[in-house]
């Protein structure tokens, strides 16, 4: 059992779990901005919900997440 | 004053209480985790080889991980499933929902990272090996009660179907756990050799441990931010409702 | 007739009658059969080999096939919310309705299974231990696929999504219903040690498979 035969799995498997995770992590990022984006359309059609009073609650958000 | 205290404790693990811990956490548990990998991608590349696997052991600090998180995904959704059934808890229906992709990504890498270990190690990137076999069972459950919630569009009614589910195949798990066992046991091919022999050495299972911790605050870090997702898009479903009444 | 036999009862008409699916499974199973050795090739001593194995897949793919029907029908006319709103024990009433479909269903399956076993090259012992594990393993199969029935009992497209969820619940059952069927032909364990294991899981099946899906049902119809 040569190691260096194998090298070629060791990135494989590591490059592989990067792609999963990472593929996780972009779609839970994406989805994040796509729900920010999406309340912040309803806000600008004046809707907002009845207990969150502050209209700027969302705007800082979107802020935030522009910065 | 009685009534407060009870609003109190409801509003402790509301959406909205849960929205702002996970503004303030998110960074913070980004933050340690991509310390905790920093330190455990070092530890797993100055760990010696495997006197049997040789440097192929370096997939197992992917593998196992994987194996433990893709579980401890299903514990927690059996956990909220309780939540749902037995206290109707929105947070917990946001919980549920939330770990299935996670856990679902995390037996993913399990079963990737074992088939690369499988093709140099057994000569075939699949074999029907027991445990294998049983993270592939786990896996489409995952993948069945995904299927379950982007099929009811009420989040509610999908919480509580997915909660009796979840609890199913937490019942069913070990059975098949012990069937796939058996089974393979039955069929056992002889080239199948154990992982590392019954103990493992320091020097493997340190960083194998500290690997685990990293992968475990990532799941955590991404968990948090999928349910903060899924508040924001409840929110977002609650007020195109509220905006649909309103225009008829 | 106590309300439970007057279900049994009716369900079994429902099914029997034109545009029920009682004998559906069985043809299922029949074609199912009839199509692999097209795709293995007319081999007999490779067919006696794999029977069992094929006739378990058959019969696991024919039980489901008409379940998502069980309760979505009931609940399209009505009949469920007077079921749910009756005084029977709602476990009791979903076991019942699972005897039901698994009269019509998974019995067909075991009388079918000697027939079909003979295009498989099966010899008398091999036939009776696959009809023994079938007579066994089929309310097993039945009882699980109940919970898919309830939890998609509100889908428009349930069928698919039925399988999706009941069939790896099922390895089990199918790892020793097939187990217990080749160990009486070919070993190499007893047929005893496997056929033990398929009788507790299809028992517990029975306990599980009821409460669960009343338990959906109560959930799906608020």
């Amino acid at each position: 059992m040569e190691p260096a035969n194998h090298i070629g799995f060791i990135v494989a498997a590591y490059a592989a779990a990067t792609v999963v995770i990472g593929a996780l992590a972009a779609w839970v990022t994406l989805d994040y901005r796509a729900q920010l984006r999406r309340l912040a359309d309803l806000e600008l059609k004046g809707l907002t919900r009845r207990s969150a009073s502050k209209r700027s609650e969302l705007a800082m958000r979107q802020a935030k997440e522009d910065a | 004053m009685k009534k407060e205290i009870a609003m109190a404790i409801v509003d402790f693990a509301s959406p909205s209480r849960f929205l702002k811990f996970a503004d303030r956490a998110i960074p913070w548990l980004g933050g340690v985790t991509v310390l905790a990998f920093a330190f455990a991608i070092n530890q797993a590349m100055i760990a010696p080889d495997d006197y049997q696997q040789g440097a192929t052991v370096k997939i197992m600090f992917l593998h196992v991980p994987g194996a433990w998180l893709g579980m401890l995904g299903w514990a927690l959704m059996t956990l909220a499933a309780l939540g749902t059934l037995v206290w109707r808890h929105p947070l917990a229906d946001v919980t549920a929902k939330a770990a299935a992709p996670v856990g679902a990504a995390f037996t993913l890498m399990c079963l990737v990272t074992g088939s690369l270990w499988g093709r140099p190690m057994w000569g075939a990137y699949w074999v029907w090996d027991a445990r294998l076999t049983s993270v592939l069972v786990l896996f489409l459950l995952y993948l069945g009660v995904i299927a379950l919630w982007r099929t009811v569009e009420d989040p509610s009614r999908a919480a509580r179907a997915a909660a009796i589910l979840t609890l199913v195949g937490a019942l069913d798990l070990p059975i098949i756990k012990f069937s796939v066992d058996w089974w393979n046991t039955l069929h056992q091919p002889a080239s199948v050799f154990r992982l590392g022999g019954p103990t493992i050495d320091r020097s493997i299972l340190i960083p194998l441990l500290v690997m685990a911790l990293a992968f475990t605050l990532l799941f955590v870090t991404l968990l948090v931010a999928a349910m903060r997702n899924e508040i924001l898009r409840r929110r977002v479903r609650t007020l195109r409702l509220m905006q649909a009444s309103a225009a008829s | 007739m106590t309300p439970l036999a007057t279900l049994l009862v009716r369900d079994m008409r429902i099914a029997m009658r034109v545009g029920g699916g009682a004998l559906m499974g069985v043809l299922f199973f029949l074609v199912v059969v009839t199509l692999v050795p097209f795709a293995l090739g007319p081999d007999l001593a490779l067919l006696k080999r794999i029977g069992p194995a094929i006739l378990w897949l058959a019969a696991l793919l024919a039980s489901l096939l008409a379940l998502d029907r069980l309760f979505a029908a009931d609940h399209e006319d009505g009949s469920l919310d007077l079921i749910l709103m009756g005084r029977a024990p709602l476990e009791l009433v979903v076991a019942v309705k699972g005897l039901a479909h698994w009269f019509t269903t998974g019995l067909p399956l075991v009388i079918a299974a000697p027939l079909v076993g003979l295009f498989l090259n099966l010899d008398v012992p091999a036939e009776a231990a696959l009809v023994l594990t079938f007579l066994v393993g089929t309310p097993a199969l039945t009882f699980i696929g109940l919970i898919g029935a309830a939890i998609a009992v509100t889908l428009r497209r349930g069928g698919l999504l039925l399988a999706v969820l009941v069939l790896p619940l099922t390895v089990p059952v199918l790892i020793f219903g097939v187990a217990a069927a080749n160990a009486a032909v070919v070993g190499p364990v007893p047929f005893g040690n496997p056929f033990v294991v398929l009788c507790a899981l299809t028992l517990g099946s029975l306990i599980v498979g009821p409460f669960a899906a009343a338990a959906a049902l109560r959930q799906e119809m608020e």
